[in-house]
């Protein structure tokens, strides 16, 4: 099928897919969450009547376009980089990849942008009524675009509602309601987008302490401080939820993300989480050693998270890899001998097929037939490439649960201190408040490195690795569009800032 | 219902689809002409940002619709989207750059404190309304011309030329296409700012470009035209899906769809002309509303004689048989079917952004409108 691959192109093809999400994935949880907010606060101030409730809005409403801005100019190379620098992904899949990013250009990025121009210009134009729907609208359709993308995403990570037609040798859809309502996409959905209304609330909060260390917008600050505190607690709640599904998902669909995430190379019963920890950077698959330096450990809690059950055996890299007949797993490396059987009948199919000989046809596609589950194990050229960056996933995870943990208990300070008006004495609380703006921002991101580092080398879990859904450029040219988008993004990112940090100077426009 | 239908009209439906979002792009580039218009109109930075300010209330929708175009292609037709992105690498790369610098530069144009400063982000529009639409032209122009690209067996592209896509840059055919784009645009801006503005120095300026950009735009159209109706075209015979060169290939075409093919390009450049007469040599305000759906029209029209009437849509000159049509580049019967449900929502969108569209725009823009006391509302 491939005849030959450049790993190094497909590095480089990576990290540029990286450094665009990364880079895209700065401004949309803001936007998400953001988009909310303002709506929260315009209905305040619609039902109120009260003037300070518009102003509230207008302000944060500016700061939302100026992030918005950007968001959309980074989503539209995101959407278009599947097509440039992972074509044979784009056929091998897009029978089913590519409707729900139609479904997304549809339902969600009409009601963005027409409503957005409502929102943000029609203060004077259209009825308050009218205009407070339009924000609403806004919100709602950028919630819905994540909801369709991340669709997307679930299914490349649990790849379900399809089936591969050796004739045009590609994946094709079979139930769209099983890729829409499969469990990795619910749970990826509702974790991103509760993880994003925690990062515009931080925001929020960041900017309103800001405002109170400065001794400046005292009742803005307040005011927004109490309304975000309340939506950040509300989905750190769902947060919380979503993360438990989201950790019993990946345990049954993808073990070895979480393996590499805990850091497991021997498998075992009643398995401990790692609580907090430091990775023996020696440790290699196949290793017996101690895989941690140093572990906190909580005794059979990755059991009862992986599999609900406190005695249940959690695999580990190791018994993936190499395969565990006591526990029924079936390694990596025996898969990879039956993926190329797999991808040997059907290139034998294909022959048959081209000279007409039928019955060598029908014997290869029967045996192409046993062996399709194991189709993406055939292109790996040996067992351990199947292992994804430990320590990457390991310390993001970390990271990410952790600060999890912290913010809610940030909005409960937020809100005690605010509600009982000490929160203007409160420096410490004000001074956290601002560096857990910066916070929200590296918890969101480490996600995502646990979410795609975590599933590699796949694009398609278990079906098609990266190195086979690249295109066919050379490493130079993606070299070249790595540093194009590289410098272009940053110039565009400090411009951002640059404008956002005057716009906060500015402040409100109270009369 | 939709599931019944048999999968080549399916993919025939699809073909009309995307070639109906793709002639609404091409109608909302309108914005893209706007932008360049910028720099040669006035130099006046009071009705500058009175330009941009109109611009900047639809410069999302034609972006939506550019991606909603990307989309829909990838959806219905993703050996297209798969051989086409990842082959002509640099004339897409190139497009999309144009695109980012648009959606930057109306929110930061004018904001204190920008690194960049307005005049940087009004090059940067420029780039986008002419770069960026030649490209695109050229980039259709293929459509008509052909590709450097060979499919395996397993369909997986290799592109045969070692710009990636630039070359199509170099055809006089596509270079014309993308020029009558970018003129075509001007024209349309003009229609549009005359529509949407109130401002007395600019009317007259834009009243008088939009004929002026009309007649630039001509010669391009023309020879466009004339080497459409005269040059040899990718055919597929229906029972093999061999592809074979046909003479007068799109001529035939147009004439095999009197209505949808001739007739639509047709009565399009009537309309198209139509409204730039009434822009330049009446008072009216409404000729961007009859040259709008002209060009929706003959876009459809081009669009169809590249896709329908057994020819192949993405032809490959480098091999024949690589060539992709609307049938062997599509999605499945059951992602097709899917996708013409989720397609029912088009008609309902079409309605809300004409509902908006109408009720922001019931009072023209004036300059009191951008002025310093409506405080930050505007680019």
């Amino acid at each position: 099928m491939i005849e030959s691959f450049d790993l190094t192109q497909v590095n480089w093809a990576r990290a540029q897919f990286a450094l665009t999400a990364m880079y895209h994935w700065i401004f949309v949880p803001l936007t998400l969450g953001l988009a909310f907010l303002l709506a929260f606060f315009e209905t305040i101030y619609v039902r109120t009547g009260l003037e300070h409730w518009k102003t509230i809005t207008k302000f944060w409403m500016r700061l939302f376009a100026v992030n918005f801005a950007i968001g959309v100019a980074t989503g539209i190379i995101l959407e278009f980089e599947f097509g440039t620098n992972w074509s044979n992904y784009s056929w091998m899949v897009g029978d089913i990849f590519g409707a729900p990013l139609a479904a997304e250009g549809i339902f969600a990025f009409f009601l963005e942008a027409t409503f957005f121009a409502v929102m943000f210009f029609g203060w004077d134009r259209v009825s308050k009524r009218f205009h407070l729907i339009s924000t609403w609208m806004v919100a709602i359709g950028s919630n819905l675009s994540a909801l369709w993308i991340l669709v997307a995403n679930g299914w490349m990570q649990n790849p379900v509602g399809m089936a591969f037609n050796p004739d045009t040798a590609r994946f094709e859809m079979e139930n769209f309601w099983e890729i829409l309502f499969s469990p990795v996409a619910i749970s990826k959905f509702t974790h991103t987008t509760s993880s994003s209304f925690q990062v515009a609330a931080l925001f929020v909060i960041g900017i309103s302490c800001w405002f109170l260390l400065k001794k400046r917008h005292l009742a803005v600050a307040k005011r927004s401080i109490v309304v975000a505190s309340v939506f950040g607690l509300l989905a750190s709640g769902v947060v919380a939820f979503t993360g438990d599904e989201g950790a019993y998902t990946v345990a049954q669909k993808q073990p070895m993300k979480l393996a590499a995430i805990e850091g497991i190379y021997a498998g075992e019963e009643g398995c401990a989480l790692c609580a907090m920890g430091v990775l023996n950077p020696n440790m290699q698959p196949g290793d017996d050693d101690d895989p941690y330096i140093f572990a906190v450990k909580l005794p059979y809690v990755l059991s009862i998270l992986a599999n609900r059950d406190p005695n249940s055996f959690v695999p580990g890299i190791n018994d993936l890899v190499y395969g565990n007949p006591g526990q029924g797993i079936v390694g990596v490396t025996d898969r990879m001998d039956s993926g190329k059987i797999a991808l040997d009948e059907l290139a034998r199919y294909k022959i048959a097929r081209k000279v007409g000989d039928d019955q060598t046809a029908e014997a290869a596609l029967a045996l192409f037939r046993q062996h399709e589950d194991d189709l993406g194990y055939g292109f790996l050229q040996k067992p351990e490439e199947a292992v994804p960056p430990v320590a990457l996933s390991f310390y993001s995870f970390r990271v990410m649960v952790a600060l999890g943990t912290f913010f809610p208990i940030l909005f409960i300070a937020l809100l005690f201190f605010t509600m009982r008006n000490k929160i203007e004495s409160q420096v410490w609380l004000q001074r956290l408040g601002v560096l857990s703006l910066f916070l929200g921002y590296i918890a969101t991101q480490a996600g995502w490195v646990v979410a795609e580092v975590g599933r590699q080398p796949w694009a398609i879990q278990g079906l098609l690795p990266v190195s086979v859904a690249r295109s066919n450029l050379t490493t130079a040219t993606v070299q070249t569009t790595f540093f194009i988008f590289l410098v272009l993004f940053t110039v565009l990112l400090i411009a951002e800032l640059r404008i956002m940090l005057k716009q906060i100077s500015i402040g409100p426009e109270e009369n | 219902m939709i599931g019944q239908l048999d999968h080549s009209v399916l993919q025939v439906l699809w073909w009309l689809i995307c070639s109906l979002v793709g002639a609404l792009f091409i109608f909302m580039t309108f914005v893209q002409g706007g932008q360049t218009l910028l720099l040669t109109t006035t130099k006046d930075e009071k009705a500058k940002s009175l330009m941009v300010n109109s611009l900047g209330r639809k410069w999302e929708l034609g972006f939506t619709t550019l991606v909603l175009f990307g989309g829909a292609l990838f959806a219905a037709f993703p050996l297209f989207y798969a051989s086409s992105f990842g082959g002509a690498y640099w004339v897409w790369i190139l497009i999309l750059l144009t695109f980012v610098l648009q959606a930057v530069s109306y929110e930061f144009r004018k904001k204190p404190n920008n690194p960049l400063g307005p005049r940087t982000h009004e090059v940067f529009l420029f780039i986008n309304g002419s770069v960026g639409l030649l490209l695109i032209g050229a980039a259709i122009g293929t459509f008509f011309t052909g590709s450097n690209f060979q499919l395996n067996d397993y369909n997986l592209v290799s592109w045969q030329h070692p710009l990636r896509g630039l070359e199509a840059a170099f055809s006089l055919f596509n270079l014309s296409l993308g020029l009558f784009l970018v003129f075509h645009a001007r024209t349309l801006g003009s229609m549009y700012l005359v529509n949407n503005l109130i401002h007395e120095d600019l009317e007259g300026s834009l009243r008088r470009a939009a004929v002026v950009n009309l007649i630039c735009s001509l010669p391009f159209l023309l020879y466009v035209l004339g080497s459409l109706l005269t040059m040899d075209g990718f055919a597929v015979d229906p029972a093999t899906g061999q592809v074979a060169m046909e003479s007068y290939k799109y001529l035939h075409n147009l004439l095999a769809m009197p209505l949808q093919g001739l007739g639509f390009l047709l009565v399009g450049l009537v309309l198209v002309v139509l409204g730039v007469i009434l822009t330049t040599f009446t008072t009216k305000r409404s000729g961007i509303w009859v040259a709008g759906p002209g060009t929706v029209l003959v876009v459809l029209a081009l669009l169809f004689t590249a896709g329908y009437n057994n020819t192949a849509f993405y032809p490959s000159k480098f091999d024949l048989q690589s060539s992709l049509t609307i049938h062997n580049a599509s999605s499945s019967h059951f992602t097709l079917t899917a996708m013409s449900y989720i397609a029912l929502a088009v008609p309902f969108v079409l309605a809300y952004v004409a509902y908006v569209w109408r009720a922001m725009d019931m009072g023209k823009l004036s300059s009191s409108d951008i002025s310093a006391d409506k405080g930050h509302d505007f680019y």
